[in-house]
């Protein structure tokens, strides 16, 4: 879409973009190039230029059965994560979409847990969620061993998952609530006057017709989950990628290895999968959510 | 809706206390468990009831973890963030809607571009670039003319690199783009009819009329800025620079000594309060923003 009307000048949009621009080449591009270089070289232990060593980056990483690893809780994370919030925000916003009265105060409170930075939610419900105190200890001392995840990998699994989905199933039920609104009004009337209730019109019309912003939120959910910014501080913080690796997703193990491995080379071949994978989620979206259908 | 259905009626209100003991009841543990003493807190079975020694605790937790500065810097990073998309989006957009140059298409793919990596799959290069910032000027300078320069400048622990990677997107200049071609063309022909131009119709015209975007961009990139955990982690060793995202590990109870959540909980409350506000109180804007950034 162009604009008619617009303003002739070749320096001064330029000037205008200047700055942005800069900081992206420096900050996106330079860096962007460097992981492809990095993914294709390995720097000899005792210094010198880096050589090219093809796929050899590559072949390591794909070795490791620690990275295997990393990629099924990555999956499990982000599989879990997004149908939890997704569901999460669907039901709340059917419900909400009532409008009946008294309604309007839980519109305004769902949404606040998205305010919540990961990590800070991580570390309260390292509490919460504790198996010496607070609300599962209770549950402990009843059946003993029942939950513990400082122990069991699954159990932080399932942890950091409610912490992701606590978090984020506000923000999909602001989008849902939307889509909600944007269902015709004479559609649900109609089916009213033909005698179906609340839920059967929940299921047979607003569900159907909320699918293209559902597909949306399952990829940006998605994409969300296997490198958003959240999902390595609620990683850090509720759990430290452990116990014995049960909760090392990608991005988590992508920093420890860089960062405290030293492992440039390692770290930004697996930077460059994760890649992959986005632009596959990318690509999804806008090829399909692009012919979205629109009901106006 | 004129239909009797007491059944549904009673399942909705069920499913949206349900969802208010889900979404809320945290926060509820957390205000309770803050305003609770040593022992209170690590009870059992745990006592939702809120006591008296929250600010106590807070004090506590405060002084414990040097929040004092943790604040500070927190606050002025997300405003840096958050000025800096606003102002430098607002102008990118306008370059890219409204002037007819051979360069638009080019600029349009390379801002866009950046929506597809998150600084999180690029962190270790951008924290290189971060540490040795004039990396490609110096190879630039040795490809064009052969000569090695020795300029050195690093961002770690400044307010610079704190915010400049982070600015370095494409959300907020989608958000004005969007906007900017909702508006009707004559606005800009009547514009330069009247003889006005290009920067005085940003600066007249565009800016006011975006008045609503801004406050929805404010409050998304505030909110965006001060939960930063990742990378204030890596651009940070001087304590002088610790946000509050870091100080929360000195927040948390050593294995062995004595487990005092009461003053954790009371330390993550107040990390969480700012953010916590904007969004209260600004939430109508906060949603449209976030609505409109991600379509």
């Amino acid at each position: 879409m162009d604009k008619r009307a617009a303003f002739r000048s070749w320096w001064l949009p330029s000037l205008f973009a200047l700055p942005q621009i800069i900081l992206i080449l420096l900050f996106f591009y330079w860096p962007a190039v460097a992981v492809l270089r990095w993914a294709f070289t390995l720097e000899p232990p005792f210094g010198g230029a880096a050589e090219f060593v093809g796929f050899a980056n590559f072949q390591e990483v794909f070795a490791d059965p620690l990275y295997w690893n990393s990629v099924g809780v990555s999956l499990a994370f982000a599989l879990c994560g997004t149908l939890a919030t997704i569901f999460v925000g669907l039901v709340l916003a059917l419900a909400v979409d009532r409008q009946l009265p008294g309604s309007a105060p839980f519109r305004f409170l769902y949404i606040l847990p998205y305010a919540i930075a990961g990590p800070a939610a991580g570390m309260a419900f390292r509490f919460i969620l504790s198996p010496e105190r607070g609300l599962m200890a209770s549950v402990n001392a009843a059946f003993p061993d029942f939950w513990n995840p400082a122990k069991y990998g699954s159990h932080a699994l399932i942890l950091v998952i409610v912490v992701f989905a606590w978090k984020w199933a506000g923000y999909t039920f602001i989008f849902l609530l939307a889509g909600l609104q944007s269902v015709p009004r004479s559609l649900i009337e109609a089916a009213a006057m033909d005698g179906c209730g609340p839920i059967r019109r929940a299921v047979d019309i607003q569900i159907p017709l909320l699918a293209p912003t559902l597909f949306f939120l399952l990829v940006i959910m998605m994409t969300e989950g296997f490198v958003g910014a959240d999902t390595y501080g609620i990683v850090a913080r509720t759990t430290d990628g452990g116990p014995n690796h049960g909760t090392d997703v990608m991005v988590y193990r992508i920093v420890e290895e860089a960062f405290r491995g030293l492992n440039y080379s390692g770290a930004s071949a697996q930077s460059l999968v994760l890649i992959g994978l986005i632009m596959i989620f990318t690509f999804i979206q806008f090829r399909f959510i692009e012919r979205q259908v629109h009901y106006k | 809706m004129i239909q009797r259905t007491p059944f549904a009626n009673a399942l909705t209100y069920g499913v949206m206390i349900f969802g208010f003991l889900l979404l809320i009841g945290p926060f509820i543990v957390i205000v309770s468990g803050a305003s609770q003493t040593f022992q209170q807190v690590n009870a059992i079975p745990f006592s939702f009831v809120p006591q008296d020694r929250l600010f106590e605790n807070m004090g506590a937790a405060w002084s414990r973890a040097n929040l004092g500065t943790a604040m500070l810097n927190s606050f002025v990073m997300a405003s840096l963030v958050t000025v800096g998309k606003v102002a430098l989006s607002a102008l990118t957009a306008f370059a890219i809607v409204f002037f007819r140059t051979p360069l638009k298409g080019f600029f349009f793919w390379m801002v866009f571009i950046t929506l597809m990596l998150p600084l999180e799959v690029r962190v270790v290069p951008t924290y290189a670039v971060a540490a040795d910032l004039f990396q490609p000027v110096r190879f630039l300078i040795a490809a064009v003319t052969g000569f090695e320069v020795s300029v050195d400048w690093n961002l770690l622990n400044s307010y610079a690199g704190l915010t400049l990677p982070l600015i370095a997107t494409a959300t907020g200049t989608f958000l004005y783009r969007q906007f900017y071609l909702t508006l009707p063309d004559e606005l800009a022909e009547a514009a330069r009819m009247d003889g006005s131009g290009a920067i005085r119709f940003f600066i007249d015209m565009l800016l006011p009329l975006s008045r609503t975007n801004m406050l929805a961009l404010t409050t998304i990139m505030f909110v965006y800025g001060w939960n930063q955990y990742l990378w204030p982690l890596l651009m940070v060793t001087d304590p002088q620079y610790k946000t509050t995202m870091m100080s929360l590990v000195a927040l948390l109870p050593s294995d062995n000594g004595t487990p005092d959540w009461n003053v954790t909980l009371a330390g993550s409350l107040i990390i969480m309060l700012p953010p916590l506000i904007v969004v209260a109180v600004l939430q109508r804007w906060f949603v449209r923003g976030l609505v409109a950034t991600e379509k």
